[in-house]
Formats: C-alpha cells, sequence, structure tokens
C-alpha cells in the first residue's frame, strides 16, 4: 500500500507539525490521566491496598486497545510493523529497575508521567517527587561508568513476545486479550470482596 | 465557606481505551509511542548544560541529549510532556481539583510525606535507567507492542509496590 504507517516516513511529515502532534496527543494524555484521577497519589496508590484497581485497568485497557488497533492496522498493511519501535529487552535490568521502580512507586504514589498531572493540579508533594527524580538522574550521571556492563546485561534485542515464543502475531494478541478481560474480571471481585469486608 | 464540589472520576475502563487510541495514533504517525521520562532526561540534560556545559558533556547520561540535535527540548517527548502538563492542569481546573495541598495518609506529617515522595522519586528515576523507560514509555507504549521486556518490567512494578505496599500503609491509609 502506498500509503503504509508511520506517516512520518512515508508522508515525510515536516518536524514542526510532528511536535504539534506531540502537543495535543499530550494534552489529551494529561486531561484522561487527570479524568482517571492519577492526579492523586492518595487515589493511585489505592491499587495496591485493593480498595480501588482502577490503576490496572486504566493500564490494561490501553495496552490491549493499543495491542488490538496496532495488530489490525498492520494485518490490514495500513501500519509497517517492521517501522515501528519496539522497547529493547534487557531481561534483568528490567526486572531488578522495575522491582525497585514498583518500591519507589509505593513510596511517593506517582510514576513520572503522573506526577507532571499532580504537579500542575496543585499538589505539593508531587513536587517533591520531580526533586527526587532530577536528584536521581543526576546521581545516575555520576555512577554511569560504573554501572555500563550492569545495564547491558542479558540483552536479548529488538523482539517481541510472538517471534520470542513462536506464535502468531494474532494468536498472541487474541490470547492476551483473554487473558486481560479474565484480568478485569477478577479485579472486580477483588474490590468487591474488599469493599465488603471494611464496610 | 462553599466548598465546591470536584467532579467524578471517569471509568477506568473509558479511560484505558482513549490512552489506547492515542498510542494507536502516535504509532500511526511517528512509528513510536508515549513516553515520559525521557522528558525529564531531555530537560535535566539542558538545564545542567546551561549551567556547566563542560560537565555536562562529560557525563554520557547527559551527553546522549546533547550531541548531534539542535536543542534538547525541542524534541518529540518533552514537548508531549508539555503537553500532559497543560492537559492535566485543563482538566485539574474544570472538574474543580485544582487545590494548593499535600495528598498524604491521615496518619503522618507533611514532612514525612514530602520525604519519601523525594526517596520514591529518586529510587524511580534510577529505576527508569536500568529499564530504559517508565509506566508510559516501557509498560504503556511497550507493552502495546509487545516488547518482552515491557511485559517483564510491569510485572516486575506490581511484585516490587505489591511487596511493600504493607510496610508502606501508614504513608497512605
Amino acid at each position: 500500500m502506498e500509503l503504509a504507517a508511520p506517516l512520518k516516513y512515508s508522508m515525510q511529515i515536516p518536524e514542526v507539525y510532528l511536535l504539534l502532534f506531540a502537543l495535543l496527543t499530550g494534552i489529551a494524555f494529561g486531561i484522561f490521566l487527570e479524568k482517571a484521577g492519577f492526579g492523586n497519589a492518595r487515589k493511585l496508590v489505592e491499587q495496591f491496598y485493593f480498595t480501588d484497581m482502577r490503576m490496572f485497568k486504566v493500564l490494561f485497557s490501553a495496552i490491549v486497545t493499543a495491542m488490538v488497533g496496532i495488530y489490525w492496522l498492520s494485518y490490514l498493511g495500513f501500519l509497517d510493523s517492521t517501522q515501528i519501535y519496539i522497547n529493547g529487552t534487557f531481561i534483568w535490568p528490567q526486572i531488578i529497575g522495575g522491582l525497585v521502580f514498583g518500591v519507589g512507586f509505593v513510596m511517593c504514589g506517582l510514576c513520572p508521567g503522573t506526577s507532571c498531572v499532580a504537579v500542575f493540579t496543585g499538589k505539593l508533594d508531587a513536587l517533591a517527587v520531580f526533586a527526587g527524580l532530577f536528584t536521581g538522574l543526576i546521581l545516575y550521571a555520576e555512577v554511569e561508568p560504573q554501572l555500563a556492563g550492569v545495564i547491558s546485561y542479558s540483552s536479548i534485542g529488538d523482539i517481541s513476545l510472538y517471534e520470542l515464543f513462536n506464535m502468531e502475531y494474532g494468536v498472541l494478541t487474541f490470547v492476551i486479550v483473554l487473558v486481560a478481560l479474565a484480568a478485569f474480571w477478577f479485579a472486580g471481585r477483588v474490590e468487591e470482596r474488599i469493599a465488603k469486608r471494611t464496610a | 465557606m462553599k466548598t465546591r464540589q470536584a467532579y467524578p472520576y471517569w471509568n477506568p475502563y473509558i479511560v484505558g481505551v482513549g490512552i489506547g487510541i492515542l498510542i494507536i495514533l502516535s504509532f500511526v504517525v511517528t512509528g513510536r509511542g508515549l513516553g515520559a521520562i525521557g522528558a525529564f532526561n531531555g530537560l535535566m540534560a539542558s538545564v545542567v548544560h546551561a549551567i556547566s556545559p563542560d560537565y555536562a558533556l562529560s557525563k554520557a547520561a547527559f551527553s546522549n541529549y546533547l550531541s548531534g540535535i539542535e536543542h534538547p527540548l525541542r524534541d518529540w517527548v518533552v514537548i508531549e510532556i508539555a503537553g500532559v502538563c497543560i492537559g492535566g492542569l485543563i482538566s485539574g481546573l474544570v472538574s474543580g481539583r485544582f487545590k494548593f495541598e499535600v495528598i498524604r495518609g491521615p496518619g503522618i506529617s507533611k514532612v514525612t510525606r514530602l520525604i519519601f515522595a523525594f526517596s520514591g522519586g529518586l529510587l524511580m528515576a534510577f529505576a527508569a535507567k536500568f529499564t530504559r523507560g517508565c509506566t508510559s514509555g516501557l509498560a504503556l507504549s511497550g507493552g502495546s507492542v509487545m516488547s518482552p521486556g515491557a511485559w517483564l518490567f510491569m510485572i516486575s512494578v506490581f511484585i516490587g509496590g505489591y511487596s511493600v505496599a504493607y510496610l508502606m500503609r501508614r504513608l497512605w491509609n
């Protein structure tokens, strides 16, 4: 097909329009995050106390929606899936980093993206999160030379899950959708249970 | 004093589908998804560079965001996060949730809350360097294109969070 996306390449969109698109996408993203309640750290961490699992619900319904959309667009030949960016996999750095990230998340109640929404809705605790993020980046810059070997350990490249498992793209998409639907049902049940217990 | 009633939050599944559509649009237009921590990297690099150019260029963690480009702030993810700030502000104002306050559990002081917020932010910035992305850039966007690392990261974040949630319960409940 002539008009295969990403449009950035196929239509050679000038940078200024891409940045305008970035701004508009960001504004919509910020509105969604705020409307979900994610400008409030206490609302967000309810995930970890089972009283309101909306963080899980938003995260996974967004992933499933995007995954199905991207699958169909590439299946129909509109999106060239070889041209899109797939985050590289570094097994141990991403496991260890994820565990530490999760601890940090419960300590501050926000992630880097939601901390922006929190700061811009007046939440002063999020300013401390900003300060922590910036301090972390400065400290990291200092120790990076010593960590060079550690952070690129166990890299398996830019492959996808269906390549890794040697499965059909569509089949794996379908399986993940089914698992997500079961997980949404389960999350609802957990919330009901906890609500009943604390009532 | 009249207390202003905040509008209720949106249904999480509606928000999720909305964000999913944004991710699809982003891949269709630019070939990549959304991000967040990258904007902090770019902003930090340009601030450090403005204060001390020699220092910034001597550290790979900053110089990577400075070399070969016009300006570190003239970047997709930086502009996108500027949009997130604007969108959050607009939504907070129209929803009646804009308020200067320190969000915390009833049992802790403001100072304790701020210390933990700072420490959590520090850990997340460090961790995001190891993982090469945060909840937006890695979990959401990488998860959507089935990056194995994105799924490992997500599972690990939940395990890490749940394993300390009980210890941290006094912060929030």
